[in-house]
């Protein structure tokens, strides 16, 4: 078809007509481009300068190695623990159950174990490493190690933990570490960005939460590039963190080992000090559970095993509960060097005189009774002491009053809080008429000073202030408790205490009565006495009463502790030092509902006492010969872990 | 048809036709060739592969059959146009059977050495056709709407085509470029202005009948719109790409971080960054000055194409000149106003830039067509 050249002409100009409208919007928008690309590299460079340096740096902590608890004697009590998991990644795994059944014929993994990391790997995204299995032991490694061809995505990934090998032995002592929780978080002011890291382990409970800034260590930044899918390019610097310091306690692992193995599975505590600076040797408390349960994530079995869920409350023997600061018991008549030196102090009796015991006395319409039915007789101090006799200090108690007591109770360390690394100290109660009308809203009664002047009543008391209480009748001085030797080296302030100021002669008095407690025919702990020559303890029994005993059964004679059920069994208490000529520990043991303090706790305290006197199990020749035969069978039946010192203990 | 029907002092035969071409399309194509490559090196991380060496070949092949495109006289490829349409609608329906599938959608024919995306070849395939209709269609029917429809259906099918792979970038890419043809050819203003009216109608509808019990899309599709408006609100999700490209880009600054040296694309912060995203790099790279003359590169080939359909009286080829530069200036204004977040993401390539070989050697013929235009313009 031949077209016009005036057509042509037409249908150019009509072109070019389109075509210069077409190119100025092309152009218009051309600058739109060009003023947005200005926008963003020339007005706002340098906002997103910023984020792409935000982008592509980060700072990753490095965790410290958590500083470690030593004995007196350099043995671990904690120390940290390399393990391996078994981690898997949904990205690089490709077809995840095929490389999870691979895994599963390679190592022993249970379905439960499967079942939900493949859970956990639908949830999270794709490039995030998923653990398996924990804690696997080197052999499985080895074999995912060797087997990493045909297991894609399958990483051994190196953790650090917690470790107490020790086991039961120190968990009422160091405690134990856990992962950070939501709960720690809001109740801790701690800025510390270690605590953000996922799975770290702070204490919990004890020397490891009290101490947790000293065990701690500071975290170490590392600053590495990384690619928008999270993994590391380069390092780009690094600072080390430093580790934490390391706490070396006063207690003596094969001490302590001893005193649990021989509380058993009672419900009962133990506190040895060393009265030379208070360092406590042994704190023991029983039953006991395995801190590793708590690092390791509990199981809701043994959680409820250790709740004691399927038992009666009454029944309860508490093993999570550090009884020996946690608990508070009426100390019974471990009470009475309290009351008798109150009153010699005083001056309201002087130590020969006597005090007529008919088995009970009545004070304002009430009666109160001796353990013994039929009374003691006459009965002065030493006598009083030696067989514990109650009336004797029903009167006494009332002369001096109850102010005075509780004013030397609180000189002897009882319903004072010492203040150890120690969770949920109690302060125990040192009652006085303030103290009733503060705390209860009444008027303190006659009938009150009674009951306290035997340890009964108000009055409340740890196993660690009995001890402490202990320590400072047989020195004299202000002994304080010390748990923690030194940190990093670096010994801790003694607690041997100044002297009390107390006189002499009572004390030394005191100190003879309670000799006799264990060494005379009628004291009420010579069956459990010490024989070695130079050992010789002193102490004080006590059996606390838990339930008032009606004057029914007071009539029937149904008091026997045998008849009765365990939890309304009475207390039984023993409080000593050893050796009597030159006082090295003292000791308090508390047996919750053992019966009588004679029985039940006496021969505890001995053979603690010369466990700890002799740095290892004693001599039989130590017993009375009429004993010998059943502790030769129970040293053989206790099952003691065999504990050698780890290093050097650098006592400064 | 042939130069008889112009008044031609002037014909160029043989190798003297190398004179004639169009010299500053060709250098300013190389040049941007050029940019391409150095950055497909910078995005390998300092490597010819595994982009930068096929990318260059590529070329070399792409250059030669934009020379042989060129030195065919125009008439020729005038006379192909419904061929070329008929085989790349062929091919864009074998897609739908036989085509290879990756990312989720359809694009691809698997030819052995390379892999051939037809709705490359179907953008320049199109405009020949449409120029070629308008070529042949007398001038007072341009408008006639009857002959109107013709070239919508010519549209509309392929665009049906690519849209269903799915492949948004692409189809918007053919509609616009198709009506663009239709708009210089002459077709009445009223047509457009009806069509922008009725577009700008939809969206007001779109977005006022959000949240009322008529509203016409969905909630996620709301959702990816609030993402494009906002991609600051959903960092790490949908906005991610966008967010970070506009990082990269804004890192850049006047002069850039220097070559090799773009920290998002080295450590991967940016998606697709050899293709789709490839701007960004440059961007971070070479900062304001590399990126605005990148686009003054862009913006000269388009007005020596317009310079030259101007000047050309024949109405085929100044028609497919005018359709090329259209076709062109699309990617690169669509791909552009994606990364720095002016458009939302629908996956269009920077021109000569972006690594692929469809649409490299695709924009070749289109600018060997364009030479054969210029080369063979009655003189």
């Amino acid at each position: 078809m031949k077209r016009g050249s005036k057509e042509t002409e037409t249908s150019a100009r009509r072109i070019s007509r389109r075509a210069l409208f077409l190119g100025a919007s092309q152009l218009a928008v051309v600058g739109v481009l060009g003023w947005r690309m200005r926008a963003l590299q020339v007005e706002q460079g340098d906002i997103y300068r910023s984020l792409a340096e935000r982008n592509r740096i980060d700072i990753e902590l490095l965790p410290p190695d958590r500083g470690l608890i030593y004995d007196v004697n350099g043995v671990i009590l904690a120390e940290n623990e390399q393990f391996y998991n078994i981690t898997i990644t949904r990205e690089d795994a490709g077809d995840v159950d095929a490389v999870l059944a691979k895994l599963a014929r390679l190592i022993p993994i249970t379905e439960e174990q499967i079942a939900r990391a493949r859970e956990e790997l639908d949830k999270v995204r794709g490039d995030i490493r998923v653990t398996v299995a924990e804690r696997v032991p080197w052999d499985d490694v080895s074999r995912v190690v060797v087997n990493a061809p045909a297991l894609p995505g399958v990483t051994a990934e190196l953790g650090l933990s917690r470790l107490y090998p020790q086991e039961t032995d120190m968990a009422h002592v160091v405690g134990y570490v856990g992962p950070v929780s939501d709960y720690d978080l809001s109740r801790i002011d701690d800025q510390d960005p270690l605590l953000r890291i996922p799975r770290f382990q702070i204490g919990k409970t004890m020397i490891e939460n009290k101490l947790e800034r000293v065990l701690r260590g500071k975290a170490g930044t590392l600053e590495v590039e990384k690619n928008a899918a999270g993994s590391v390019m380069r390092e780009l610097s690094r600072s080390e963190g430093e580790p934490g310091s390391d706490v070396q306690l006063t207690v003596d692992a094969r001490l302590q080992n001893y005193v649990q193995a021989r509380l058993g599975e009672e419900s009962a505590a133990a506190v040895v000090i060393d009265l030379e600076d208070g360092d406590i040797a042994a704190i023991g408390s029983a039953p006991s559970f395995d801190p590793n349960l708590f690092v390791r994530g509990i199981s809701q079995a043994d959680w409820d095993a250790l709740n004691e869920r399927d038992k009666d409350p009454r029944e309860h023997h508490r093993p999570l509960a550090a009884k020996t600061v946690q608990g508070a018991y009426p100390p019974g008549s471990t009470f009475k060097m309290v009351t008798a030196l109150a009153a010699l102090e005083d001056g309201v009796v002087e130590p020969e005189e006597t005090v007529r015991c008919l088995g009970q006395m009545d004070v304002s319409d009430v009666r109160f009774h001796c353990w013994k039915r039929g009374g003691h007789g006459n009965m002065n101090l030493h006598e009083s002491l030696k067989q514990s006799c109650d009336v004797y200090y029903y009167d006494i108690g009332q002369r001096v009053g109850i102010d005075k007591i509780a004013a030397m109770a609180r000189r002897l360390g009882l319903g004072e809080r010492h203040d150890l690394p120690m969770s949920a100290i109690t302060t125990g109660i040192a009652p006085d008429k303030d103290w009733k009308r503060r705390e209860r809203g009444e008027d303190w009664r006659i009938g009150d000073t009674v009951n306290a002047s035997i340890g009964q009543g108000y009055v409340l008391a740890s196993p660690l202030q009995l001890a402490v209480m202990t320590a400072r009748i047989a020195t004299g001085r202000s002994v304080s408790p010390r748990l923690v030797l030194s940190i990093d080296g670096v010994e801790q302030p003694s607690g041997a205490g100044e002297d009390m100021g107390l006189n002499e002669n009572h004390l030394r008095r005191i100190r003879a009565s309670m000799f006799d407690v264990s060494n005379h025919r009628r004291g009420t702990a010579y069956r459990t006495r010490i024989v070695a020559e130079g050992m010789q303890m002193a102490g004080k029994t006590g059996t606390s009463q838990v339930r008032r005993i009606t004057a029914e059964e007071r009539a029937q004679g149904v008091w026997r502790n045998e008849d009765l059920p365990w939890h309304r069994r009475d207390h039984a208490l023993y409080v000593g030092f050893a050796p009597y000529e030159n006082p090295k520990y003292a000791v308090a043991i508390v047996v919750e509902h053992g019966g009588g303090g004679s029985a039940a706790a006496a021969p505890i305290a001995r053979d603690i006492m010369l466990q700890a006197l002799h740095g290892g199990t004693p001599p039989l020749s130590a017993y009375p010969s009429a004993d010998r035969s059943r502790i030769e069978e129970q040293q053989r039946r206790l099952d003691l872990r065999d504990i050698r010192p780890g290093r050097t203990a650098d006592r400064a | 048809m042939s130069y008889l029907e112009y008044q031609v002092k002037y014909v160029p035969s043989g190798f003297r036709k190398l004179l004639y071409l169009n010299w500053p399309i060709f250098f300013l194509v190389s040049a941007v060739c050029g940019a391409g490559f150095l950055m497909l090196y910078s995005v390998a991380g300092g490597s010819m592969d595994p982009w930068a060496r096929p990318q260059m070949q590529r070329f070399g092949l792409g250059m030669v059959l934009m020379l042989i495109v060129g030195l065919v006289p125009i008439w020729f490829w005038r006379n192909m146009a419904v061929l070329a349409y008929a085989v790349a609608l062929i091919l864009l329906g074998l897609v739908e059977v036989i085509g290879v599938e990756r990312n989720g959608s359809q694009r691809w024919l698997d030819l052995g050495p390379m892999d051939l995306q037809p709705s490359e070849l179907m953008k320049i395939s199109l405009v020949m056709l449409l120029a070629a209709y308008y070529d042949w269609l007398p001038l007072d029917k341009v408008s006639r709407p009857l002959w109107i429809v013709i070239p919508l259906i010519l549209i509309a099918i392929p665009a049906f085509l690519v849209l269903r792979q799915p492949d948004l970038g692409t189809t918007l890419l053919l509609v616009m470029g198709g009506g663009a043809v239709l708009f210089l050819a002459g077709v009445h203003w009223a047509y457009f202005a009806s069509v922008i009216a009725a577009a700008i109608g939809l969206v007001t509808a779109v977005f006022t009948s959000r949240g009322t019990p008529w509203q016409l899309l969905q909630d996620y599709q709301y959702a990816r719109i609030d993402t494009f408006l906002d991609p600051s609100k959903d960092p790490l999700g949908a906005g991610y790409h966008i967010m970070q490209a506009k990082i990269a880009f804004g890192s850049g600054g006047w002069t850039g971080r220097g070559y090799m040296q773009g920290t998002q694309s080295r450590l991967n912060f940016l998606p697709e960054k050899e293709t789709d995203f490839i701007f960004t790099t440059l961007a971070e790279e070479f900062g304001f000055l590399g990126a605005s003359t990148l686009l003054l590169l862009y913006a000269l080939i388009i007005l020596f194409c317009i310079a030259s359909a101007m000047t050309n009286k024949d109405r085929f080829a100044s028609l497919l000149t005018l359709g090329v530069a259209v076709t062109f200036f699309l990617y690169f204004a669509v791909n552009m106003a994606m990364v720095t977040g002016l458009a939302p993401v629908v996956g269009v390539p920077l021109p000569l830039v972006s690594y692929g070989g469809s649409a490299m050697l695709v924009l070749m013929i289109g600018f060997g067509l364009v030479q054969s235009a210029h080369v063979h313009k009655p003189r």
